[in-house]
């Protein structure tokens, strides 16, 4: 069925307003090396390879911290890639400002992106001074707590529906050797279960009056207050996880060790791998069982400004195509993500995907806080929460003074 | 001038202390025993790559690091090789490795050419400021390297070579210079001074003097040199992947993408062959040229 | 020309002009390169300067914040309990060897491969290996407890009031060879007669190692130290292939701070700051001796 599904989107694709330029080699830097992400990738290579031109991987493993300076010393030095991945949000604005980027805004009016991209504020972070920059590839949602089926099993408790429930069942948990909930070594997944927690517990609109507003009142309040309440329990219940890549810490929960992890969509790409199913092995709770609200962070393609002709063609070629229907379905099939546009027919996906197709159909869905903070604000959390997870001295109260801080210096 | 007797050895080989005594005097046992422990303690991580990179990834899962591989397998150096995936290109530390010897070779060869005329300058052409700019140039030594990536990017931008073997090599030259130009200073003042001040009166001058006396007695600091600059530049990641395109990536690129691309579980037997694979150049050299390395460092670290 | 033209005395600029261009590298590199960047480096840490440097001033903005960061704070403690512990066992270990390798023993050739072959491997795979011998679940620790001992305790990597010590095992194991060859290659620059001297006077030996050979081999310890304590300034990649200096921020470095705000945070600003700071504590220290040490005063030896 996936197969039928390709071929007919493949065969939408041909149709491209383009039409075959001579072949022409663009370098795509990027920082997907692991097994599904390559795999995911290479669907992307195989569509602009198609085109008639040639894909030249430039791979860099380690995330963006290995990969960004690399990226920004090429565009800077003055010898640019073809195009490269970048987070969306505000981490290439500068690049932009500095005009070194790109213009889509043709190839963009001429596809209706604006029509075709939902949620809309994907293309708005794409979008400076009116200009669009940068083309979204997929929705990445943070907002999910997996749960191993087997663990709870073991410890003789039912399978939580909602985070209360799962605090609750963690001394039996604890009790059966089993680590309640799994949580990485890397500082970026400690900051990120807390914005989960927040959404889940604060709810949306405090979420925003943080992030969005920055308002500091909000942030050393009584909710925010609850919320670290409740990042002292993940503290508690993470304690002997002893991992650093989030996927080591996603096959403890794959492989019963731990109870759960609370992590992005890309972990089910890791159950998946594993050959587990949703529902039956695992259980997937979007906004923790609390709050089905879903963040749109995502990754997307920037262009750095060419100065061979040819090569910008193609750039406009391979725009076009990270957009196309067949690519947006076999990529994010693979990636675990979620498509940008709304008009694709994802019949493929599994259980836990649908739950999150279904959420985003209902709107009820927020910003990341990769499009609200920047990256400096981003660093300075990651900072704050690696060191409240690992350090049982620090209490909650001393937590939020801090936080309170990076948010007032946030921009 | 060539016939100029050098009486004074630079490199006094062969052990100092008091004569051998008995094998298993309280001494030797003392002295032996510590060496045995000390030489465990390097060893044991080696031990631990080899038999690692040989065993299966069901056996690793369950056990013990430390004992040897039930069923040998050359698997994990097959993939390691050539098939490890970074990206896209499956062809593991293979693609790499000829670009790792492309970008070693200049720049060892140009880094201790520039360093060891630097360091015969010092030596024995003082001008006026030269010991500022050396004292700037140790202080270098310590600047983080991070830091330079940006005045770097933009002064190779402005000369026109970012993205260009050139400019790797020049950056390689750079960063090496400070403790190359150090040690060849050391080296160059130990000589005898008679043989400079004699070969300057036979009106000799300073390239004369360079390449007809000082280079022909230099060749164990030239193998500290080689052996030093062979390492930095065959295990450098930051430079080789910063200031070079992706047709001039170093094998360290593809280590990095084979240790930090987790696919589900770590790899641990392939990362361990990995890593073997990749110290093999300078862990050869090591091998190769020990012993001159201690010959030559006794020339260029003792005097100063 | 007989003598006068000694280096050391050159009053015109046209003496030892080919000294001079042939050191035209060293200077473009020390001015252009050490000297221009730094003072471009502290220019820009004035600046709000995030993903590109701009010229917008602010003062001593960013300083206030790096300081008030308690992950800096962390990371300054950190690099002095390892630059501390680091320079004193690697030349304690470096030279105890040394002195034992000294004593004209069997298998020479074996034992200085041994200890040296070590330097020959990158930081990244160090790290990557210690990492797994020190891992609770199948390292050290789990090897011990499945011989029967069960309460062992040997966490370093995990446990942060030590996990900067797990480092310094690593970084000892990589970098002691290259002191053991320097001490070695001093100890056998000491005249054979000394020896002889102090044996004639009945000193014992360790007497004559501390007070006798110790101070004559000082321009060893000083080439040790340099590259002993340059080393320690930039560890980097070792703390990140370890430990990404976690667990939290426990084992934190200075240059990972510089590096993290530069490129992860894209705060090149605070990053600038933060290098500079490093940069400062280290002129201070090393600039006068420097100057002292390879300074105008010395003729050539």
């Amino acid at each position: 069925m996936k197969l039928r599904l390709l071929a007919a989107a493949l065969a939408a694709t041909v149709v491209l307003p383009f039409g075959v330029a001579n072949a022409t080699d663009l370098e795509v830097t990027h920082w997907w090396t692991s097994g599904g992400e390559a795999a995911a990738v290479a669907e992307l290579a195989k569509a602009f390879d198609a085109t008639g031109n040639h894909w030249v991987d430039g791979a860099i493993a380690g995330s963006g911290g290995t990969a960004r300076p690399i990226m920004i010393s090429r565009i800077t030095g003055g010898d640019p890639m073809g195009a490269t991945q970048f987070n969306h949000g505000r981490q290439a604005e500068e690049l932009v400002q500095a005009g070194l980027m790109r213009d889509l805004t043709d190839v963009a009016t001429k596809e209706h992106w604006k029509d075709i991209i939902k949620p809309s504020s994907l293309l708005d972070s794409c979008t400076i001074d009116g200009k669009i920059y940068c083309a979204p590839v997929n929705i990445h949602s943070w907002q999910w707590l997996w749960l191993s089926n087997a663990a709870f099993e073991k410890a003789g408790v039912a399978v939580p529906k909602n985070w209360d429930e799962f605090v609750a069942a963690s001394p039996a948990l604890e009790k059966a050797g089993i680590v309640p909930l799994a949580v990485g070594g890397q500082p970026w997944q400690a900051a990120g279960a807390f914005d989960v927690l927040m959404v889940a517990i604060a709810g949306k609109d405090t979420f925003y009056k943080v992030f969005k507003d920055k308002d500091e009142d909000v942030a050393a309040g009584p909710e925010i207050a609850k919320v670290f309440k409740a990042a002292d329990d993940a503290r508690r219940m993470s304690k002997g996880t002893n991992v650093q890549d989030w996927n080591q810490a996603t096959n403890m929960v794959i492989t019963g060790k731990a109870g759960g992890q609370i992590m992005g969509d890309w972990a089910q790409g890791e159950f998946a791998l594993a050959g587990q199913t949703a529902g039956k092995d695992y259980t997937c709770l979007p906004g923790l069982g609390v709050n089905e609200i879903i963040s749109t962070g995502g990754d997307a393609f920037y262009f750095p400004l060419l100065k061979d002709e040819e090569k910008s063609k193609a750039q406009e070629v391979l725009a076009s195509t990270l957009l196309a229907p067949a690519t947006q379905v076999a990529f994010n099939l693979k990636k675990g993500s979620l498509p940008v546009r709304g008009d694709v027919d994802l019949t493929a996906a599994n259980d836990c995907m649908k739950k999150g197709l279904d959420i985003l159909a209902k709107g009820n869905v927020i910003e990341g806080t990769d499009q609200l903070l920047s990256a400096d604000s981003q660093k300075q959390k990651e900072d704050l929460f690696s060191e409240f997870f690992a350090n049982a001295s620090m209490t909650p109260e001393d937590a939020q003074k801090r936080f309170v801080d990076i948010i007032a210096s946030a921009d | 001038m060539s016939d100029i007797a050098i009486n004074k050895p630079v490199a006094m080989a062969g052990p100092r202390g008091k004569r051998p005594r008995p094998l298993f005097s309280p001494r030797n046992i003392m002295i032996y025993g510590t060496l045995f422990v000390a030489a465990a303690y390097y060893l044991l991580p080696l031990y631990v790559m080899v038999v690692t990179s040989l065993k299966g990834m069901p056996e690793i899962r369950l056990g013990n690091i430390f004992s040897p591989p039930m069923e040998i397998t050359f698997e994990p150096w097959v993939k390691a090789w050539a098939t490890a995936c970074t990206g896209l290109n499956c062809d593991g530390l293979s693609r790499g490795f000829w670009n790792s010897v492309r970008i070693t070779i200049p720049s060892v060869v140009v880094s201790i050419a520039i360093a060891s005329v630097n360091g015969y300058a010092l030596a024995n052409w003082r001008f006026k400021g030269s010991e500022l700019f050396f004292s700037i140039l140790v202080v270098g030594a310590f600047i983080p390297y991070q830091v330079m990536i940006y005045p770097i990017v933009i002064v190779l931008r402005e000369m026109g070579i970012y993205g260009t073997l050139t400019g790797l090599i020049i950056v390689h030259t750079i960063f090496g210079m400070p403790i190359l130009t150090l040690l060849f200073r050391n080296y160059f003042a130990s000589l005898p001074e008679e043989l400079f001040k004699a070969a300057r009166i036979d009106g000799a001058g300073f390239w004369a003097i360079y390449f007809q006396i000082m280079l022909p007695m230099a060749l164990p600091i030239f193998v500290v040199a080689m052996i030093l600059q062979v390492t930095g530049i065959w295990n450098d990641f930051l430079f080789g992947v910063v200031f070079t395109r992706p047709e001039y990536y170093p094998m360290t690129v593809q280590l990095n993408n084979i240790v930090n691309s987790v696919q589900g579980v770590k790899e641990y037997n392939v990362n361990m062959a990995a890593t073997i694979l990749t110290g093999a150049v300078p862990l050869i050299v090591y091998f190769v040229s020990g012993r001159l390395f201690v010959r030559g460092i006794a020339a260029g670290a003792v005097k100063g | 020309m007989t003598g006068q033209a000694k280096a050391g005395r050159p009053n015109q600029l046209l003496r030892n002009l080919n000294a001079k261009i042939a050191s035209i590298p060293m200077i473009l590199t020390a001015v252009v390169i050490f000297f221009g960047g730094t003072l471009w480096t502290v220019l820009y840490s004035f600046t709000n300067s995030k993903l590109l440097p701009r010229l917008k001033f602010v003062g001593f903005d960013q300083y206030e914040r790096l300081w008030a960061a308690p992950r800096w704070v962390i990371s300054i403690e950190n690099l002095a309990i390892y630059g501390f512990f680091s320079l004193i066992f690697s030349l304690v270990i470096g030279f105890v060897l040394a002195a034992l390798m000294d004593q004209k023993i069997r298998f020479e050739n074996t034992f200085r491969t041994i200890f040296l072959y070590p330097f020959a491997l990158s930081f990244i795979v160090t790290g990557l290996v210690w990492q797994w011998i020190l891992n609770p679940e199948f390292g050290v620790q789990s090897v011990v407890r499945s011989l029967g001992w069960t309460s062992f305790v040997f966490d370093p990597l995990y446990t942060p009031s030590i996990v900067i010590y797990g480092i310094l095992i690593a970084a000892l194991w990589q970098g002691t060879g290259l002191v053991m060859c320097l001490m070695l290659a001093g100890l056998r620059g000491i005249d054979e007669d000394i020896w002889k001297a102090s044996r004639v006077d009945g000193i014992p030996t360790w007497k004559t190692y501390l007070l006798i050979i110790i101070p004559m081999m000082r321009p060893v310890f000083i080439t040790t130290l340099v590259i002993i304590a340059s080393g320690i300034v930039k560890v980097y990649d070792l703390v990140v292939a370890q430990t990404s200096g976690g667990p939290g921020i426990a084992s934190e470095v200075p240059a990972k701070y510089v590096y993290d705000y530069m490129f992860q945070a894209q705060n090149l600003g605070q990053g600038f700051a933060a290098s500079t700071m490093m940069l400062v504590t280290v002129a201070i220290i090393i600039v006068p001796w420097a100057y002292l040490e390879f300074g105008g005063g010395r003729k050539r030896v």
